[in-house]
C-alpha cells in the first residue's frame, strides 16, 4: 500500500474517490510528515483544527457524491495569501498579528473545491529573493541534498516554503507566486512542477502585492497533471481585480495528454549565456530531443532584448515594490513603532519591520521614480519591456507555439553561499524566467535531469498569452520522457 | 550612475525609512552596485519605443456605480496598532 503522502494529488483523487482511504486519515498523514519536518522550516504555521474539520467535511461530500474538484485534498498556502482568520505576514515582521478579515480570491476558488488547509508556508519577505533566505521566519532548508553530503540547501525562491513542502512531500500541492520566477526557479530546485500562468489569469486580489505588473499567482507540485488541477482551480475572472481578464478557464487537465505532434518549439539563441555549463546544455538538448521525438518541429529563434530583461526587472520590480509597500505604516495594522510624531512613526516603524533586502529593494525604486531619474531609469525600463514583449510577439507570428530554455543557470546552492556581498549575485538566478514576467507571457519549469551530484535540473516553457494548454501539453511529454523524479527520502526527522 | 551618501539620505526619507549612519556606507555600496548592474540598459536604442502600459491588452473595466460594499468598520480597524470608535488613532500629524 503506497503510503499515502507518496500520492500524486490526482492519485489521491481518485484514491478518494474509490473510498481507498478517507479525507481524515489522508489530512492527517500529511500531519504527521509536517511534525517530523520541523528542520525544514517550510510551514511557519500550521491550521491543524481547520484542516481536520474541513477534512471531516470533506468524507461527508464525498459520502453523497457531492465531491467537488479538490474535495479533501491537503494544500500549503504561500504566506502571502491573505487567508481569513488566519494570520498572514508575507513572511515579514512588519504584518506579524496581522490577521485578514477577507480570503484572496484564489484561495477561496481552493476552498469552494472543497479543498483543505494545513498551513501557511514560508517565503522570502514580500516574495524579494530567490532562496528563501530573507524571510522574518528564517530561512527554508531544501529537503535535497549533494549526494554523500549534509550541506543545507536553499529550496529557491521566493516561494522556497512551498517547493520545499511539496518535495518533502508534507503537503500535495501548494499555491505560490512569481513575480521574477519565484514559482519556476524553486520548482526547478526542487523537481517539482511550477507555472507561472499569463499575466491576468489568476487574481490578484488578497494577495500581498510586490510588482503589481509582474506578480501572479500559481501552483508548485509533483506532477505535470497535479499542476493542471491546480492551476484549473485557482484561476477565475474577478471583478475585485481590474487587471484580471475576462477569459474563460479552460480544461486544462485535458490539456494535459494532448502530446506535441506538429507544434513548433522555439530554441532561443540569446539564452545561450556565457559560461553556461555543460549539463545545463546536456538537459536543454536532451529537452529538444524528446520533444522532437514526440513529433514537434525544433526551431532555433531570436529573442535579441534577452540580456537586458534583467536589469529592466531590478528597475520595474523595485519601482513598483516602493509603490506597494509604501501602504506599511504602522497606521492601519501590523508592526507601529512609536515617534516623535507621525513622520518618525513611519521611519521607525520601517526601520524596525522591513528586513534588508526589502529595504534595498524599496530604496532603488524610490530611487528611479524620484524627481530628475523617472526618465532615465523607469521610463526606459518600461520602454525596454515592450521591446521584450515584441521580441517574443514576433516569434510566435512566426508560428512558434512555446520555447524552450534552461529553468536556472545551476541546481541549488548551499544557504548562504550567495549574495553576501554582492546583491547582483543572487539576482543572476532570475536571468531565465524574468523575461517571462516582463513579457506577461504563461511559463512552467519542469524536472528535466539531475546535476553531477544529484540535484535535480529543470527546464522551462513559455507559451503564447493564455495558452497554458500547450505548456501543460508539452510538459507531460518532457515528464513522460525524464521520469517522475525521485522525491528525496527523508534525512529529517524522527 | 552611483550615489553619494546625502543622496543615500535623502532616497531614505522619501521612503519613510530611518537609516544610521552606520546603515548609509553599506547602503550606499549595495545601491550602486545594482545602479551599475542597470547601466547596461543605455545600450538600448527605445526610440519611438512607447513605454508599456498594459501587460496583457485589456482596457480598464466599469462597473455600476453603486454601494457594494462597507459597513464593516469593525472588520476595517481589527488590526490596527491603536484605534477607537472606529477611527484609527495616530501621533498629532497637523500643528
Amino acid at each position: 500500500m503506497t503510503k499515502l503522502t507518496d500520492l500524486t494529488l490526482s492519485e489521491a483523487r481518485d484514491g478518494l474517490k474509490s473510498k481507498a482511504f478517507s479525507a481524515v486519515e489522508l489530512t492527517q498523514a500529511h500531519q504527521a510528515a509536517i511534525a517530523k519536518a520541523g528542520v525544514l522550516n517550510a510551514f511557519i504555521r500550521e491550521t491543524p483544527d481547520q484542516a481536520l474539520a474541513m477534512a471531516v467535511v470533506a468524507d461527508e461530500r464525498i459520502g453523497k457524491g457531492e465531491a467537488r474538484p479538490l474535495e479533501g485534498l491537503p494544500l500549503g498556502i504561500k504566506d502571502l495569501f491573505c487567508t481569513q482568520g488566519v494570520e498572514t505576514t508575507a513572511c515579514s515582521n512588519i504584518l506579524k498579528g496581522f490577521v485578514p478579515r477577507y480570503e484572496s480570491t484564489v484561495t477561496a476558488n481552493l476552498w469552494n473545491a472543497g479543498a483543505v488547509m494545513l498551513g501557511k508556508l514560508n517565503c522570502d519577505e514580500f516574495a524579494m529573493g530567490s532562496s528563501n533566505e530573507t524571510s522574518a521566519f528564517g530561512s527554508v532548508v531544501s529537503p535535497w541534498r549533494r549526494a554523500g553530503g549534509e550541506t543545507q540547501l536553499v529550496p529557491g525562491g521566493s516561494s522556497g516554503g512551498s517547493a520545499a513542502a511539496v518535495a518533502a512531500r508534507l503537503c500535495l500541492a501548494a499555491t505560490a507566486t512569481d513575480t521574477g520566477g519565484s514559482i519556476r526557479q524553486p520548482a526547478a530546485f526542487t523537481g517539482t512542477v511550477g507555472i507561472k500562468p499569463t499575466y491576468g489569469r489568476c487574481s490578484r486580489w488578497g494577495t500581498v502585492a510586490f510588482a503589481s505588473s509582474l506578480d501572479q499567482a500559481g501552483p508548485i507540485t509533483k506532477t505535470v497533471r497535479d499542476s493542471a488541477i491546480m492551476l484549473g482551480v485557482m484561476a477565475s475572472s474577478d471583478p475585485k481585480d481590474t487587471t484580471c481578464a475576462d477569459v474563460p478557464v479552460p480544461d486544462f487537465e485535458a490539456a494535459v495528454n494532448r502530446g506535441v505532434r506538429g507544434l513548433k518549439i522555439g530554441i532561443p539563441k540569446e539564452y545561450r549565456v556565457d559560461g553556461m555549463s555543460p549539463e545545463i546544455e546536456r538537459l536543454w538538448e536532451a529537452g529538444q530531443a524528446w520533444l522532437r521525438e514526440a513529433g514537434a518541429e525544433i526551431v532555433e529563434v531570436s529573442l535579441p532584448h534577452t540580456k537586458y530583461a534583467l536589469p529592466a526587472y531590478y528597475i520595474v520590480a523595485p519601482a513598483e515594490a516602493s509603490s506597494n509597500l509604501a501602504r506599511y505604516d504602522g497606521v492601519r495594522y501590523g508592526l507601529r513603532v512609536e515617534g516623535r510624531d507621525i513622520t518618525d512613526m513611519y521611519e521607525r516603524t520601517r526601520a524596525a519591520g522591513f528586513g534588508r533586502e526589502v529595504k534595498r529593494r524599496i530604496m532603488i525604486g524610490t530611487y528611479v521614480l524620484s524627481a530628475g531619474y523617472y526618465d532615465a531609469y523607469y521610463l526606459r525600463a518600461q520602454k525596454i519591456r515592450t521591446l521584450i514583449k515584441r521580441d517574443f510577439e514576433e516569434v510566435y507570428a512566426q508560428g512558434v507555439d512555446a520555447i524552450l530554455t534552461p529553468a536556472t543557470p545551476s541546481a541549488a546552492f548551499g544557504i548562504g553561499e550567495k549574495g553576501g556581498g554582492d546583491p547582483v549575485e543572487m539576482y543572476l538566478n532570475d536571468i531565465f524566467t524574468v523575461t517571462v514576467n516582463m513579457a506577461g507571457l504563461p511559463g512552467i519549469a519542469v524536472p528535466g535531469g539531475f546535476d553531477s551530484q544529484g540535484l535535480p535540473l529543470g527546464l522551462q516553457l513559455i507559451g503564447r498569452p493564455f495558452d497554458e494548454e500547450t505548456l501543460f501539453a508539452a510538459g507531460q511529454v518532457i515528464e513522460d520522457a525524464a521520469g517522475r523524479v525521485a522525491l528525496p527520502q527523508p534525512w529529517w526527522g524522527a | 550612475m552611483s550615489v553619494d551618501q546625502q543622496t543615500v539620505r535623502r532616497i531614505a526619507k522619501l521612503a519613510r525609512i530611518a537609516v544610521t549612519d552606520e546603515d548609509v556606507p553599506h547602503l550606499q555600496g549595495e545601491l550602486n552596485a545594482i545602479l551599475s548592474f542597470v547601466e547596461q540598459l543605455d545600450e538600448v536604442d527605445v526610440e519611438g519605443v512607447e513605454p508599456m502600459t498594459s501587460v496583457i491588452p485589456m482596457s480598464a473595466k466599469q462597473r455600476e456605480d453603486g454601494v457594494t460594499d462597507g459597513s464593516k468598520a469593525d472588520d476595517i480597524v481589527a488590526n490596527a496598532p491603536a484605534s477607537e470608535d472606529g477611527f484609527f488613532l495616530v501621533p498629532k500629524v497637523v500643528e
